[in-house]
């Protein structure tokens, strides 16, 4: 044995290259980097999480009286150390809290630091109310009374909360109904008031200004404004019908006289017990998801940017993937190796790198500008100078996107046509088929699964982009959503709103970061959870076909 | 012939087949009375040479193959057996280097003829393959896959097409009531099965199997040989095998491949017991290969 040469004569001797030469160190490394990426992720999670669902919890509201006589009513947002610098070792720490008064039209601004050493005393009255409004946020105080038509109809806490109970239902269907009046009867009217408009204008465009056609418009223009009357007649008499108003003694001895239409909602947090504080919290995520933004996106629900992200989702996709899955296809099966593929597969695997702000620009300057302008001047000539699809819209930021995430697609798609055995292409053309029979018959079915991987990884990356999104076409806040029941329907035209604009406008851009802080998170979480559906329902869709077309290599 | 006689199983009897393809290059003579058919030739090769790039695969293979008979091609790795074997449907033509010069003709019909739809000669010169194939679909869907590119589409033709080239291929026992699992279920035995019910539920008149038990265990061997005698009724059988007890057992006439050349083809028998060349000798008697 000892006549051997040492071939470990080079490596490390010992216990220590022992253990190395083990593996066992190797193994720890490669676990520890994963975990550290799970905890990385799991973090960000928590951290939206946390923030972002306790924005809805009633939390019970508190009186302080301060040393200096003030009083402070209102709900308690925050919890902050007082940073001491300078102060010498032992000094106890002071902190400070920062209370949601409300009541913006009364103090002119909802937010306060109170030091905690300045409060004298704290209390949770149980008659403290909170009301959300439509206009200038929460309300917080104390019903005096409630009025109704001139006279009082009930005085103090209990009794009000009872008629408020009593009159709230009415006076929320009425204001549903107005809002409905103003939203749809009345802009269905002025649609098609807009509609006619143009054709007039479409008409005079062509030459003629008098005749039967435009005799004819003129009327329906007189019959619509005609219905416009009637409905305005409807809305004054419904505002009429609104006479129930309540008043509510804030502090520092201010009132206010609020009508019941502005009520959103009213509750007394400090006598709510749990079930009750668990049925609000989940009725206000309910309003979180179905109702329109209010008080400048800080406020109300986030509808319209979830409709809006959705439907640039599924456009984006009913374009990209057919698109990428074609070329895929011709790259790999019809065109012949040489030079130009190669380099036609370069230029695409190089565009997945090109930043998507640069897609932005393309979209404006093309899209936009080219294709949009065409055809307004093509198709809409009556409408300009004001553009119809040489602005920004749905329908370009879609497009933009698709091609952003075309090279996803055809990447993964060719990677799934490599990995189609040579054998079931021959099996197929042995038997008679042509090359297009057996694309169509067998290739296609068997790559679907690699199709929808690029489908998962195209939406998961354009769900996320704002950049090229802000430049060709989503707003802060949309008049309308891109998809009603007026012909034709899809109106592409149109500019939408988007979860992730809305969440760099709310955090970013707001005129009271104070209030809308919270609302990023909450709006982060759900966008979030909407990729994770769209992932999810993709997911799924190809476990199953997986399940169909199990691997011919097995 | 002898050989082939007291090797043969007890012939299947098929059922009546519902008409499925158009008309044959050729008249089908006397199959059903399990008499042979008075010769005839079914594949005529003549100076075949076909090489890849620049080396040359095939040189000036001269043969023909006999109607409703069994042909066995023998030889070591790497002799051209199957690259001869993919030339009878034109299957090298999915090579891009290759070049191919002679002549093939099929039932009288010169197979490279450029005006030729290479696709109505596959459906008459079937091939299977030496890894089975299926298709990842179910079992009636890989069965009807042929029919179906020939544009049968009613449900009942489709069934019995699937249900007569499953017996013909001896599987239907064992899948009748599975038809619609997936074909990636089946063991391997049952996998080639289902590949040869597959060529030959569109009827064609020449089958090329290319080492179809290779990958097989000796039962499955056992059942793949039984079906190609009862095949042998209906379809010329050209068979590419390296092992000679199957060749000696299954086939009528043998073709002895060496680099490239087609060093004799005779009646098995003759092969197997008086080779003429020395080569065929020495590779028979296993000296090399």
């Amino acid at each position: 044995m000892s006549a051997l040469p040492s071939f470990r004569s080079g490596a490390r001797k010992g216990a220590l290259g022992r253990l190395w030469r083990s593996g066992d160190p190797f193994i720890w490394l490669t676990g520890g980097a994963l975990a550290g990426c799970l905890i990385m992720v799991g973090g960000l999670v928590l951290l939206i999480l946390v923030n972002g669902l306790g924005v809805f919890w009633p939390t019970d509201v508190v009186r302080l009286t301060l040393q200096d006589g003030r009083v402070i009513i209102g709900q308690v947002a925050q919890r902050e150390a007082i940073p001491q610098p300078g102060a010498p070792a032992g000094t106890p720490p002071k902190s400070r809290i920062k209370i949601k008064q409300g009541n913006r039209d009364l103090y002119g601004n909802d937010f306060v630091w109170v030091d905690d050493d300045q409060v004298a005393n704290r209390e949770r009255p149980p008659e403290a109310i909170v009301i959300e409004r439509r206009e200038w946020g929460n309300l917080y105080g104390v019903i005096v009374e409630v009025r109704d038509g001139g006279r009082v109809a009930a005085t103090g806490p209990r009794e009000g909360w009872d008629a408020l109970q009593a009159r709230l239902p009415q006076t929320a269907r009425i204001s549903r109904e107005i809002l409905r009046i103003e939203k749809k009867d009345i802009g269905d009217i002025n649609y098609a008031q807009d509609r006619i408009r143009l054709r007039v204008k479409r008409l005079e465009l062509e030459g003629s200004t008098a005749g039967p056609q435009i005799e004819r418009l003129r009327q329906e223009q007189a019959a619509l404004q005609a219905r416009y009357q009637e409905k305005e007649a409807a809305l004054a008499e419904l505002r009429r019908s609104l006479t129930a108003s309540v008043v509510v003694s804030a502090a520092g001895d201010k009132a206010k006289d609020l009508s019941l239409a502005q009520i959103e909602r009213a509750y007394y947090p400090n006598t709510m017990g749990v079930g009750g504080k668990v049925a609000f919290y989940l009725a206000s995520l309910w309003d979180f998801v179905s109702e329109d933004p209010r008080e400048s996106n800080t406020e109300g629900g986030v509808f319209p940017a979830i409709f809006g992200t959705v439907m640039m989702v599924i456009l984006m996709s009913i374009v990209a993937t057919p698109f990428g899955v074609v070329a895929a296809f011709y790259l790999r099966e019809y065109a012949r190796p040489g030079t130009f593929v190669s380099a036609v597969r370069i230029a695409v695997n190089n565009l997945a790198g090109v930043p998507s702000i640069v897609f932005g620009v393309f979209g404006i300057g093309f899209f936009i500008y080219v294709v949009g302008g065409g055809i307004d001047r093509l198709f809409f000539p009556e409408a300009l100078p004001s553009p119809t699809f040489g602005t920004g819209g749905i329908l370009w930021a879609s497009l933009t996107l698709a091609l952003m995430t075309l090279p996803v697609v055809i990447v993964a798609t060719e990677e799934g046509l490599a990995a189609v055995p040579r054998g079931m292409r021959e099996a197929s053309l042995a038997l008679g088929a042509t090359k297009f029979e057996t694309t169509w018959r067998v290739v296609l079915p068997a790559v679907m699964p690699a199709i929808l991987t690029g489908l998962i990884l195209a939406i998961s990356r354009a769900a996320g982009e704002v950049a090229p999104l802000m430049i060709t076409g989503v707003v802060k806040l949309a008049p309308a959503l891109p998809f009603d029941g007026n012909w034709p329907f899809f109106h592409l035209e149109r500019k939408f709103m988007h979860l992730g604009f809305h969440i760099y406008d709310v955090g970013f851009q707001s005129p009271n970061v104070d209030a809308s802080r919270p609302m990023v998170f909450t709006t982060t979480l759900l966008l979030l959870l909407i990729v994770l559906l769209l992932n999810f329902t993709a997911i799924a869709i190809r476990n199953r076909l997986r399940k169909k077309y199990v691997s011919a290599a097995a | 012939m002898e050989l082939a006689a007291s090797e043969r199983a007890a012939p299947f009897t098929l059922p009546a087949r519902p008409a499925v393809r158009p008309k044959a290059i050729v008249e089908q003579a006397d199959s059903t009375t399990g008499e042979p058919a008075p010769g005839g030739t079914m594949v005529e090769v003549r100076a075949l040479t076909l090489a890849y790039a620049e080396k040359v695969a095939l040189k000036d293979i001269n043969m023909d193959i006999p109607r409703h008979r069994v042909t066995a091609l023998i030889g070591p790795s790497g002799c051209g057996k199957s690259t001869f074997l993919r030339c009878l449907n034109r299957m090298n033509d999915l090579i891009d280097t290759v070049r191919i010069t002679g002549s093939v003709k099929v039932g009288g019909v010169d197979i490279y003829d450029p005006a030729l739809d290479v696709n109505e000669l596959r459906k008459r010169v079937g091939m299977v393959f030496q890894k089975s194939n299926p298709f990842p679909k179910s079992i009636y869907e890989n069965a009807a896959y042929g029919p179906r590119i020939l544009g049968v589409r009613a449900k009942e033709a489709l069934d019995g097409i699937v249900e007569r080239s499953l017996k013909d291929a001896a599987l239907w026992d064992e899948v009748h009531d599975r038809l619609h699992d997936s074909a990636l279920g089946l063991s391997g035995g049952q996998q080639q099965r289902l590949c040869i019910a597959r060529a030959i539920a569109v009827e064609p008149e020449v089958l090329l199997m290319d080492e179809p038990c290779s990958a097989l265990d000796p039962i499955a061997t056992g059942k793949i040989e039984e079906l190609i005698h009862a095949l042998k009724e209906q379809y010329t059988i050209v068979i590419v095998t390296h092992n000679m007890q199957q060749a000696a057992r299954v086939s009528d006439f043998t073709g002895f491949f060496l680099l490239g050349e087609l060093v004799e083809f005779d009646e098995t028998p003759g092969i197997f017991t008086t080779p003429k060349d020395h080569r065929t000798e020495a590779y028979i008697t296993g000296r090399f290969g």
